[in-house]
């Protein structure tokens, strides 16, 4: 028996490692040798405890005091003060204008939040079976295997309402009662994990947190469906998510979890890890399984779906990462419960990464059906630097941007699709009013034109005519007819091409151009970009009654374009700028201004060269 | 592992190791731990309180330690806390009066009033 009386939880997820996490671990080991204190005190390395922006972040028990932002010069403070006099450093707490938040449990970020995927991620130690099984874990696994038939585990996720978490929102029992019924010598399971989504983090952050909760969850539904072999896919880049799904293996298999007549039923399991090449692509199921088979990660049509002819030809069933978390604690707290959360179709909870111009950045996970507002405001903290909100993308990539008049949409699968956005897999993008809608639907074009795999040529030509257009609108080149040209296109692509990338890559030119059709107007029409962004349709102007002539723009201008004397003050020679914005930059008294709109002159010079090329844009 | 049984056993074993995170307390022992707590002695009690426990496994007795209680004439002083009972507090412990503390108050259930300086907030 040992000493302890703390447990020390050190998040070690991503986030706060590269803020300097191990670090931190190291010192506080180092300090509590020092003191001689280090029995009493359990140091345990976590996955992610969500507000990443915050890191390196701890929690320390019984008390659950929760600190943020710890450097190594504050250990020797922690161990004095907290752990050995019993006084939790203020300083280090969470807080707002008013309060401070000692409690993990008390802190805003946390309340609206309901964890079932993350129920244990940033809780418990992921390389600690023992530490998942203190926690109910593999419970719900020895349960299905000893009293139930597959047919019975498929009922209970079909009460449950449980639907993939991978984007599609797909009905999970459905997939699993295809391939269940289906008559095969093999059937299979795989976990994708491929994660290409830029920015998103979700289920890296479970398979790093709590592996074995999604091993537990991937074997129920082997039982199920009939499997004895499963595949995690899982992305080159997340090397620890793979490092800690192969050490859950290799311990479940030690203690009989997995392998023969697991729990001495007829059940055998078996599982392997293959990572994948990065390409977000890999991520479609049907290319994911030609991944897996050593081929091209290229989608191949549907019909046949992976349920009736899948890895090798055999039914397999492809869930997501955050589908398989959800499983064990159906099985354990029960169908109804899980039923509970959520909206009418939308049912349990989901997991989102948040970023962008939002206070708390980081992984949540909030009930179906809570409103974008509460989303944003109350589990984001709202917008920082105390600018507005503008816009939200949900969904990835080819997900769609939502507005202020939004706020109140509850986050379902049905309320986000009704209006140009989609659940995707729960990456969630916040922006303020300084970004230029026109722009970000071109970042995002940008992304899948890269990223198409040009197989089938409605995604490879015509995203690349798309983004062409767009292009030409953030350059000041913009025609009249451009944005139906938009449309057109969009529609087409998204009904002509053959896998779901190109299906919904249109998704953000549409849904921007349905929401914020005057700022395209804008560019298009009257050269301007309100928001200053795209450098055609925007110039420098130096507001002669500030100005105090000090030169020091005309001197840090690589162009040599702005004159003038003391007395003159000084001027831009607008044909001639390159925007660099030097001069904004230097100027002592802020007499530089960024002003919408193409400059006079510039459109001028432009209108003659159209004249003189009519042929040419 | 065969069966659900064995599961449990196992998760028993590992809960206790979980305890401080919000598991199963019954009760919590505070030491306080402030400059002349420590300087009475307030570090000793407090191990011999986690050895007493430890050594007769008892899974659900908590120590943690607060700050300065301002009972320094009474230092060290020691909170015992149980669900639904007014708490009473030791004070002048010493690694002895912590033995006994144990083995008649956390395992017996009968407060030792000798030590007894406070009972309730
Ligand atoms: C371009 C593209 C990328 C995808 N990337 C992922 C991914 O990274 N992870 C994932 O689980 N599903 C991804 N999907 C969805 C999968 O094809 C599949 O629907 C999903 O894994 C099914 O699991 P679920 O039913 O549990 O959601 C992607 C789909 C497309 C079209
Ligand atoms: S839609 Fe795009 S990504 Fe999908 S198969 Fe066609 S070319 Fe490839
Ligand atoms: S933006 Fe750059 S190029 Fe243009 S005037 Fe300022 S310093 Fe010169
Ligand atoms: S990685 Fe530490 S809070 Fe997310």
């Amino acid at each position: 028996m040992s000493l302890k009386r703390i447990d020390l939880l050190i998040c070690c997820g991503s986030g706060c490692v590269s803020a300097g996490a191990l670090k931190i671990k190291e010192r506080f080991h180092e300090v509590l040798n020092e003191k001689g204190i280090s029995n009493e005190i359990n140091i345990i390395e976590t996955g992610c405890m969500g507000p990443c922006d915050y890191g390196p972040v701890m929690v320390i028990y019984p008390e659950g005091i929760f600190y943020k932002a710890v450097t190594p010069e504050d250990v020797s403070e922690i161990v004095e003060n907290h752990f050995i006099k019993g006084r939790p450093v203020q300083r280090l707490m969470l807080h707002d204008e008013e309060k401070t938040f000692a409690a993990q449990k008390d802190v805003p970020f946390y309340q609206k939040q309901v964890k079932v995927a993350l129920e244990n991620c940033g809780y418990i130690d992921p390389e600690s079976l023992d530490e998942y099984i203190a926690t109910g874990g593999y419970e719900a696994l020895g349960t299905v295997l000893t009293t139930m038939t597959p047919q019975q585990a498929i009922d209970v996720i079909k009460e449950s309402g449980l639907r993939g978490r991978g984007g599609g929102g797909f009905p999970t029992h459905a997939k699993w009662q295809m391939v269940h019924d289906a008559k095969s010598d093999e059937k299979y399971i795989i976990c994708n994990g491929d994660e290409g989504d830029p920015g998103a983090f979700m289920d890296r952050s479970i398979l790093e947190g709590d592996p074995h909760r999604i091993l537990e969850g991937m074997m129920i539904a082997a039982y199920a469906i009939g499997a004895t072999s499963g595949f995690f896919y899982i992305r080159a880049e997340y090397p620890l998510a793979i490092k800690r799904i192969k050490h859950a293996i290799e311990q479940a298999k030690a203690m009989g979890l997995m392998g023969e007549s697991v729990f001495d039923s007829k059940f055998s399991f078996d599982a392997e890890v293959r990572t994948g090449a990065g390409a977000f692509v890999c991520g479609e199921e049907t290319a994911l399984i030609h991944s897996i088979e050593g081929m091209r990660g290229n989608p191949s049509p549907k019909p046949p779906y992976p349920s009736t002819s899948g890895l090798w030809g055999k039914p397999t069933v492809v869930n997501n990462v955050e589908t398989f978390a959800n499983v064990p604690s159906i099985f354990v707290k029960g169908a109804k419960w899980f039923a509970s959360m959520g909206t009418e179709l939308s049912k349990g909870t989901k997991v989102f990464a948040l970023t962008g111009d939002i206070r708390n950045t980081g992984l949540v996970e909030v009930p179906m059906g809570i409103t974008l507002r509460e989303l944003i405001f109350d589990v984001g903290g709202g917008i920082i630097g105390g600018r507005k909100f503008k816009a939200v993308q949900l969904g990835g990539p080819s997900g769609g941007c939502l507005t202020i008049e939004h706020l109140d949409v509850g986050v379902d699968y049905e309320s986000l699709k009704a209006r140009g956005a989609m659940m995707g897999s729960g990456g969630v993008i916040v922006m303020n009013d300084q970004n230029c809608m026109v722009n970000i639907a071109k970042y995002f074009m940008d992304f899948c034109v890269d990223e198409s795999c040009g197989k089938c040529s409605p995604c490879r030509i015509g995203l690349k005519q798309m983004y062409d257009i767009l292009e030409r609108i953030v350059h000041g080149y913009g025609k009249i007819g451009d944005i139906e040209e938009l449309q057109r296109l969009g529609e087409a692509v998204s009904r002509l091409s053959l896998c779901g990338l190109g299906q919904s890559a249109p998704n953000p030119v549409l849904s921007t151009i349905r929401y914020f059709r005057d700022e395209y107007e804008a560019h298009i029409r009257d050269h301007s970009c309100s928001t200053k962004v795209c450098l055609a349709l925007m110039h420098f102007d130096i507001d002669k009654d500030n100005c105090i002539g000090c030169s020091l723009c005309a001197r840090k201008c690589p162009v040599n374009c702005i004159t003038g004397s003391r007395e003159e003050k000084y001027t831009i020679h607008q044909l001639d700028c390159v925007k660099c914005g030097n001069c904004q930059d230097v100027c002592p008294v802020k007499a530089v201004n960024r002003v919408p709109g193409m400059h006079p002159e510039e459109k001028t010079k432009r209108d003659t060269l159209k004249k003189q090329h009519p042929h040419e844009d | 592992m065969k069966t659900l049984a064995d599961l449990k056993k196992i998760r028993e074993k590992a809960q206790e190791e979980m305890k401080f995170r919000g598991g199963n307390v019954r009760i919590k022992i505070v030491v306080g731990m402030g400059t002349s707590g420590i300087a009475m002695g307030a570090r000793e009690v407090m191990k011999t309180f986690l050895e007493e426990i430890s050594n007769r496994n008892l899974t659900d007795v908590l120590v943690t330690q607060t700050g300065e209680k301002g009972l320094s004439s009474m230092e060290p002083v020691v909170d015992v806390i149980e669900d639904g009972k007014a708490k009473i507090t030791y004070g002048n412990m010493n690694p002895d009066k912590v033995k006994k503390v144990v083995v008649e108050h956390i395992v017996n259930g009968r407060t030792v009033s000798d030590y007894v300086v406070a009972t309730g907030d």
